[in-house]
């Protein structure tokens, strides 16, 4: 079976986001970018269900500027076959993104498609779910394992109380959480061979996209900090503070 | 137009998170209509009805809805939808599962894990993990909102005399079906309503000791959490985890037990009223968010801990 992967370029995990002074968001010059780390575990699962013969043939999509064109290239250096870029320089917001990926779909016609639960940059926790939605399709979301057999996939999802197994009919959409693998780093050959495979380049106007924001962002603000640091030298006077000056116990 | 609120529940009772989404709702002036979906669900449709601040609860009762499966009830709400101007749920599994299906379907967009409601179409949301706040304001008809439950204080559960109103399931779509599930069993109170929370990281060596934590959470009626990296590790279950990418709690207390403070762990935790750090390493991040910081070796302070709380409950 053919399986889609959506990637998204954001900004890397362990750099400190800093606020625009005019409060017009993030600032996102000069600042580390790397494929979401949800996306990442999707890829691998991706990869593993071909190295099980379950997979075909891995198509790595990402919707953005043209430097998405790394991210699909990280995709594929992991072990993507192919690579599909919807070139939009404009804010896109999750209920464009599953359009476009819908049309990307009804033209690709995986039967799996792998999202990250969320993004780490907005994190909506939306697009997998609306694509679905879109699409018709069943949804698996929250994944922590994924089981392919007899056109049915079924899909352990990790839920507030612990964890739950649903089948789901095949196509379906599969979201992955932090516990369903851990995504290999791509070795020098694999990224050599990366630059070879081919990435198809689409636009949201091509597509028949309307991509149009339905939320406007107002401000972007730094949160409240917190005053922090009083240390305490015994648990006698932790226990004592929390009771008479905290009031907490 | 009233609002409606997808309730969390059981079957037989709500879950504490409808009740900071029924304030969520409250914030918007209108009308609030809960939307109970489950099988043989009467017992939590009663308890939705006596929620104050309540005009009507909507009980779809049918096989199809016990486990809540997106797929079958994602169409449910659609079709209720077009009566009201807002839909929320809680920002829970359930939650996060089912209404960016609703929102897709109804073509508009979803106000993710909203923590304040600055007017009926605007509203702030956490972005970056909660190192920025932005406030978004909706363009579309519907308002689709998932609500973070720590951000607003819960609606009483007693008090009201809401209307109970039976309205049609749809049944099963046959895309998907529900297996099993293994869900953690404890006396103690859900982690996310709970007033008190002890949490464990990476520096409590294996899940062994974990019972030390257990002990002085049920001295004072708190949870149990963990860090990202005790449950990676495998010392505790998913569900314990608080983090950005676990469970967001915001109780009056929280003691963090051999944890570091990696951003992400903050990020669930750091909206508690008093937070307390127990660590070895006095560099260790979770220090600068901590009310009171203790340095020391965790297998002696904890046990040290549970003795002086036991002299002070006297």
């Amino acid at each position: 079976m053919k399986v889609l992967v959506a990637v998204k370029r954001v900004i890397d995990y362990n750099v400190k986001i800093r606020v625009k002074a005019d409060k017009t968001g993030v600032e996102t010059a000069n600042v580390k970018m790397s494929m979401n780390p949800f996306d990442e575990i999707g890829v691998e699962e991706a990869v593993r269900l071909k190295e099980k013969n379950l997979a075909t043939e891995i198509v790595a999509v990402s919707l953005g500027p043209q430097a998405c064109q790394e991210t699909i290239r990280t995709a594929l250096a992991m072990g993507a076959d192919r690579g599909i870029h919807v070139l939009a320089d404009q804010e896109l917001q999750p209920l464009a993104v599953a359009k476009l990926l819908k049309a990307v779909v009804d033209k690709e016609k995986p039967e799996l498609v792998i999202l990250g639960k969320q993004a780490i940059d907005d994190d909506c926790n939306q697009t997998g779910q609306m694509l679905a939605a879109l699409l018709g399709w069943s949804q698996g979301t929250f994944a922590s394992k994924l089981a392919l057999a007899d056109g049915k996939a079924t899909v352990t999802r990790e839920v507030d109380g612990g964890l739950e197994t649903v089948e789901l009919k095949l196509p379906s959409i599969v979201t992955t959480d932090l516990r369903l693998n851990e995504p290999r780093y791509a070795s020098l050959p694999n990224i050599m061979k990366a630059k070879k495979k081919p990435i198809e380049q689409l636009t949201p106007d091509a597509l028949g996209v309307d991509v149009a924001p339905r939320l406007a962002t107002l401000k972007v603000e730094e949160p409240a900090k917190r005053q922090g640091g009083k240390k305490v030298a015994t648990i006698a006077e932790l226990v004592d503070k929390l009771h008479n000056e905290a009031r907490v116990i | 137009m009233a609002v409606l609120v997808l309730a969390e529940h059981d079957n037989n009772s709500l879950k504490p998170a409808t009740l900071n989404a029924v304030a969520a709702a409250a914030a918007l002036g209108s009308d609030i209509h809960i939307l109970v979906a489950g099988a043989s669900c009467k017992p939590a449709a009663e308890a939705a009805a006596k929620v104050k601040g309540v005009a009507k609860v909507l009980v779809a009762d049918d096989a199809a809805l016990a486990h809540s499966l997106a797929e079958d009830l994602a169409p449910l709400i659609v079709k209720l939808a077009s009566g009201y101007s807002h839909v929320l749920a809680p920002t829970t599994t359930a939650g996060k599962n089912v209404m960016p299906r609703v929102a897709a379907l109804l073509d508009v967009a979803q106000i993710s894990d909203i923590v304040a409601v600055v007017s009926p179409d605007t509203f702030v949301r956490p972005i970056y993990a909660g190192n920025a706040l932005a406030t978004v304001q909706s363009k579309d008809k519907i308002k689709i909102i998932t609500v973070r439950g720590t951000a607003f204080p819960a609606a009483e559960a007693a008090g009201g005399s809401a209307a109970i109103e039976s309205v049609p399931a749809g049944g099963s779509s046959g895309l998907s079906s529900f297996k099993g599930a293994e869900l953690s069993k404890s006396e103690r109170p859900e982690l996310t309503a709970a007033r008190i929370v002890i949490s464990g990281g990476r520096g409590m060596q294996s899940g062994d000791n974990f019972p030390m934590l257990e002990k002085i959470a049920d001295k004072l009626h708190g949870a149990v959490g963990a860090s990202r990296a005790a449950v990676d590790a495998g010392f505790v279950p998913n569900d314990y985890q608080v983090g950005q990418t676990g469970k967001i709690v915001a109780p009056d207390l929280y003691i963090a037990v051999g944890i570091s403070g990696a951003i992400q762990h903050l990020a669930g935790m750091k909206d508690s009223k008093v937070i307390v750090a127990i660590n070895k390493d006095e560099e260790a991040p979770i220090f600068q968010v901590a009310d009171y910081g203790i340095v020391g070796d965790l297998f002696k302070l904890v046990p040290e801990l549970e003795a002086e709380l036991e002299k002070q409950l006297k």
